[in-house]
């Protein structure tokens, strides 16, 4: 593998973002992936969002574990730290970035191999946690760097390349996630950037542990047929029960929109999500509702996308840890040594 | 029989059942003894048990400070009938036997060697309480004012110990001052007060404070500048992770705002544990995890890439009997090679080694400043023995004028002034690197960090003249390494001898006293105690300059040994192991004997022989 840098030239006209950045101070290296890899998709939608968001880049900190998806972070937001962290781990290093800095932007991009099969126990601590992040599964069903073994959340009965069939109950991360308490899960698809864009823009206003499972084909190893997760599969059985925009302040909304079957979703920072729906009974605040509903379409060989729930005034680790507003990475010494007083007095105790 | 007659100096053994609240009463007994200037060694013994299960606590007073194990008991106050047998035939002759006499024991439960002093405890607690747990707790005061009429040891200080405790529970305060006094009466009333064993007001406690060392490191990680605990709970080392919660609580929160300066995750398993630290201090938070053998086994993934990538972690081990889940409430020195080369591919790590919890407090610091500086982990090897016992230590100091020292970290300005940023870059020639802490600048100081290989400029590459490159700077960054991590403590022996003792941490209790007797013996051995891995340069040194070494360590392998062939290249037959690993503490006994014996092969004549 070899780094190509980009140029460093822009064009004079490149559209700037509030921030005078252009899309291209979000890019990465070039992908390693192979052509047509969903991955890649994710990554362009990652940049738009961040880009449209206004958000300066180094703000952000992208970690991931191992795996094709997790190595994605190389390719988008370059001026930002990444860590490539352990194979299924990276929610716990996540976490204790959060911890350290409560003040950036925390990004966790994963595959379905990292947080449904080894990574699994981590998957399920975080967003008890509410830590305040937003946490990508790139989806594809498969083991794409090892070369095709299936992964724990390919269906039942579907074929792997070789021609096996999976005989294992697959593992519905979103279903997971709600079940664990992640306040904003949503599910959507490497093929509908509409769709996708605003979903992750929504995600990063949110405060709390935001999910969104998005299925993503490998074209190596699981775009054939009789793949449940291949490009043909997703666009023939989605089931889109809504779709979004994203508005990252309280502007007035110009309502251009049908009134019917939309609905405004307010965001702790004030970000406001409008939600267009598809499906006249799906109501996103409805934990019970979203969950019966995704194992309704499921059992009818659906894939459920969209916003699927959402807490609007969700709280995150640190209020329940009751930290100080100051990162704790920046606390002075003053802070944090108590002296040697303080000291005396506790030996005193001790005698 | 002639009773055991010794002032100042005895060993006192509780055999109790667990959750009968003895542990409280046993305290008072100790710390009575030190408040009347005597210093003691004390040592819990329990089970991996919660109620119902023998335990003990064994007191050895010893006027001249010893604080290691001598070995024998002089008196059995025998509280459970579980362990009777055992607990009467560990007496020494000429000792004693305390137990309750509500119930008559035939004849042949006792010894003839042993004096019994028969006190009807339960009889004296069910004529005045009517309430089953009262009864319970206050046997044990009972028993307390019984011994400390038989000890002759100041029912003062105990009262003054039971006003400090009840601080505004006076009835809580009037109950057990009653319940001591009934113990204390029925002693002088019944018994030749006091006994042939007795404690006599001294002035040898001075200011030592009374601590054990998992409180004393985590108040070390608070004066290190810790701000984020990540652990899951595991015997020995849950209390340390606790103490950090409690020091926090009062020293780091924010008088205002009662907001807190601290962050605790109580995980979901080690993994987590270690992957919050490591997220952590590469964000820039000074962090750590507290844990035991069996977790360190589960993060040997995980401290490669702190390794491999350069991220700071401190990770306090409270060493238990292993393998597996091993003996988790008795004690070892058993985790020193999966420490020193944790994880897959060639690897190395920095140990910090205390020997008491003074030194646990000062470790506990520096190995937040060692990890920032070497910007890896730094693993400090306390054990059960250190850990969970108070021991008795010089009182804890701090040196205000001390400043954290976060290391080579570059900041917005260095990267704006032009500084070349290569995160790998050994610029300086130790070996260490620079970094940047995420969100510093907008367009310079970025990097990835990663497991897999790298270059310079964390650029991932395959390339092995890249790889080789970067493990030869970790080896350089372990030579500097050697000069940070504390040097050892040499002392010469009263005589010039080609005969040495090396040893580590909570060994260091019974060693100081088993050389002095050595030396009493005519057996000279100079002495080095290691504090630090890797071992600095005078290690080597010390050992080329003596013919015969002694390697004291408490495990089956001999994992100083190893790390001392292996690291310093020495001739393993020069190498003398005593090795201790039934999961008890060393005892100066143990240590005496065996290196007397194995001196002896050598032709290490004893000058003199002395009868002890």
């Amino acid at each position: 593998m070899t780094y190509l840098a980009k140029p460093k030239i822009h064009h004079p006209d490149l559209p700037k973002n509030a921030l005078g950045f252009t899309r291209r101070d979000y890019e990465g290296a070039i992908s390693t992936l192979c052509a047509g890899c969903g991955h890649d998709s994710i990554s362009a939608a990652i940049i738009q969002s961040f880009f449209e968001l206004d958000i300066a880049p180094h703000r952000v900190a992208k970690l991931s574990g191992i795996g094709c998806s997790s190595k994605t972070p190389t390719y988008f937001l370059g001026n930002s730290h990444g860590f490539n962290s352990v194979h299924g781990r990276m929610p716990s290093v996540l976490t204790g970035a959060a911890l350290a800095n409560r003040d950036l932007i925390y990004l966790g991009v994963s595959g379905d191999g990292d947080s449904a099969s080894i990574g699994l126990g981590q998957f399920a601590h975080i967003l008890r946690r509410g830590v305040n992040m937003v946490y990508i599964v790139e989806n594809n069903g498969v083991y794409g760097l090892t070369k095709g073994q299936f992964s724990a959340t390919a269906d039942k009965g579907s074929k792997s390349k070789r021609g096996q069939v999976n005989s294992d109950e697959p593992i519905d991360l979103v279903l997971l996630a709600l079940a664990l308490g992640a306040t904003f899960v949503a599910r959507g698809f490497s093929g509908d950037k509409t769709q996708l864009v605003p979903l992750i823009k929504a995600a990063v206003a949110h405060r709390g542990a935001a999910f969104i499972d998005i299925i993503s084909p490998c074209v190596a190893f699981n775009n054939h047929p009789g793949s449940t997760k291949s490009y043909d599969y997703v666009r023939e059985h989605n089931d889109a029960v809504n779709r979004l925009d994203f508005w990252p302040s309280r502007e007035p909304i110009t309502a251009e929109y049908p009134p019917g079957g939309v609905r405004d979703v307010e965001l702790f920072d004030g970000g406001r999500i409008r939600l267009h729906k598809l499906d006249d009974d799906y109501d996103p605040s409805n934990k019970v509702g979203a969950m019966t509903y995704l194992e309704s379409r499921r059992a009818q060989g659906e894939v459920v996308t969209g916003l699927l729930y959402v807490h609007p005034d969700s709280g995150d680790m640190h209020d329940a840890l009751e930290t100080v507003d100051t990162p704790l990475n920046a606390l002075s010494d003053a802070d944090l040594v108590p002296g040697n007083a303080a000291l005396a007095a506790l030996n005193a105790s001790l005698r | 029989m002639k009773p055991i007659a010794r002032v100042n100096d005895f060993v006192v053994k509780f055999a109790n059942v667990n959750g009968s609240g003895s542990a409280s009463a046993n305290g008072l007994f100790a710390r009575a003894i030190l408040r009347m200037g005597v210093p003691v060694a004390a040592r819990n013994i329990f089970p991996s048990n919660i109620q119902g299960l023998p335990t003990w606590y064994e007191v050895r007073i010893v006027e001249a400070g010893w604080r290691g194990r001598r070995g024998g008991v002089d008196l059995m106050v025998a509280m459970n009938p579980q362990t009777w047998e055992k607990d009467v035939a560990e007496i020494e002759p000429g000792g004693y036997l305390f137990y309750d006499s509500t119930k008559p024991f035939p004849a042949s439960k006792f010894r003839t060697d042993v004096n019994a002093i028969g006190v009807p405890l339960t009889a004296i607690c069910n004529a005045e309480y009517t309430d089953a747990r009262q009864r319970q707790l206050f046997k044990n005061i009972i028993y307390l004012g019984a011994l400390s009429a038989l000890l002759d040891i100041d029912p003062a200080e105990i009262e003054r110990l039971f006003a400090e405790q009840y601080k505004g529970k006076e009835a809580l305060l009037d109950s057990n001052r009653k319940a001591l006094a009934m113990g204390r009466d029925y002693a002088l009333a019944n018994f030749a007060c006091p006994l042939t064993l007795r404690v006599e007001r001294r002035d040898k406690v001075g200011n030592r404070i009374f601590i054990d060392g998992n409180s004393a490191a985590a108040l070390g990680a608070v004066y290190g500048g810790a701000t984020v605990a990540a652990w899951y709970p595991i015997t020995p080392s849950s209390s340390l992770a606790e103490a950090f919660a409690k020091h926090c609580g009062k020293l780091r929160t924010d008088k205002a705002t009662r907001k807190h300066k601290y962050a605790i995750i109580q995980a979901e398993d080690e993994l987590a544990s270690i992957g919050i630290v490591i997220g952590a201090a590469w964000n820039g938070a000074r962090a750590f995890t507290a844990t035991s053998g069996p977790g360190i086994s589960l993060m040997q993934e995980f401290l490669g890439l702190a390794y491999f990538a350069e991220v700071p972690a401190v990770i306090f081990d409270v060493q238990r009997g292993s393998p597996s889940t091993g003996m988790p409430t008795r004690t070892q020195q058993a985790d020193l090679i999966s420490c020193a080369y944790a994880s897959h591919g060639d690897t190395k790590h920095v140990l910090l080694m205390p020997e008491d919890p003074r030194e646990c407090f000062e470790f506990g610091a520096l190995a937040f400043d060692l990890a920032d500086r070497l910007q890896t982990p730094i693993f400090v090897m306390l054990d059960l023995d250190i850990g969970m016992q108070d021991w008795l230590t010089e009182p804890l100091a701090w040196d205000d004028a001390r400043r954290i020292d976060r290391g080579k970290v570059m900041t917005a300005a260095a990267l704006d002034a032009g500084k070349d940023f290569g995160r790998y870059l050994d610029v300086d020639g130790d070996g260490i690197p620079y970094r940047t802490y995420p969100g510093t600048h907008p367009s310079k100081g970025g990097y990835f960090t990663r497991g897999t290989t790298k270059d310079r400029y964390a650029r991932y590459t395959e390339e092995g003249p890249a790889y080789v490159d970067n493990m030869q700077r970790l080896l350089r960054k372990f030579e500097t390494a050697k000069m940070l991590v504390p040097a050892p403590a040499i002392k010469r022996a009263t005589q010039a001898t080609r005969t040495c003792a090396i040893w580590f941490g909570s060994t260091g209790a019974a060693m100081a006293e088993s050389l002095a007797e050595l030396d009493r013996q005519g057996i000279y051995l100079d002495q080095m105690r290691l504090r630090g891995f890797p071992f600095h340069d005078d290690v080597a040194d010390f050992i080329a300059d003596h013919d015969h070494v002694f390697v004291v360590e408490q495990n089956r392998d001999a994992q100083l040994k190893m790390l001392l062939v292996n690291e310093c290249g020495i001739d393993p037959d020069k190498l003398i192991s005593v090795l201790h690993y039934d999961g008890t503490p060393i005892t100066e006994r143990f240590i005496t004997r065996e290196i007397a014996e194995k001196a002896r092969v050598f032709n290490v004549t004893p000058l003199r022989k002395v009868a002890r």
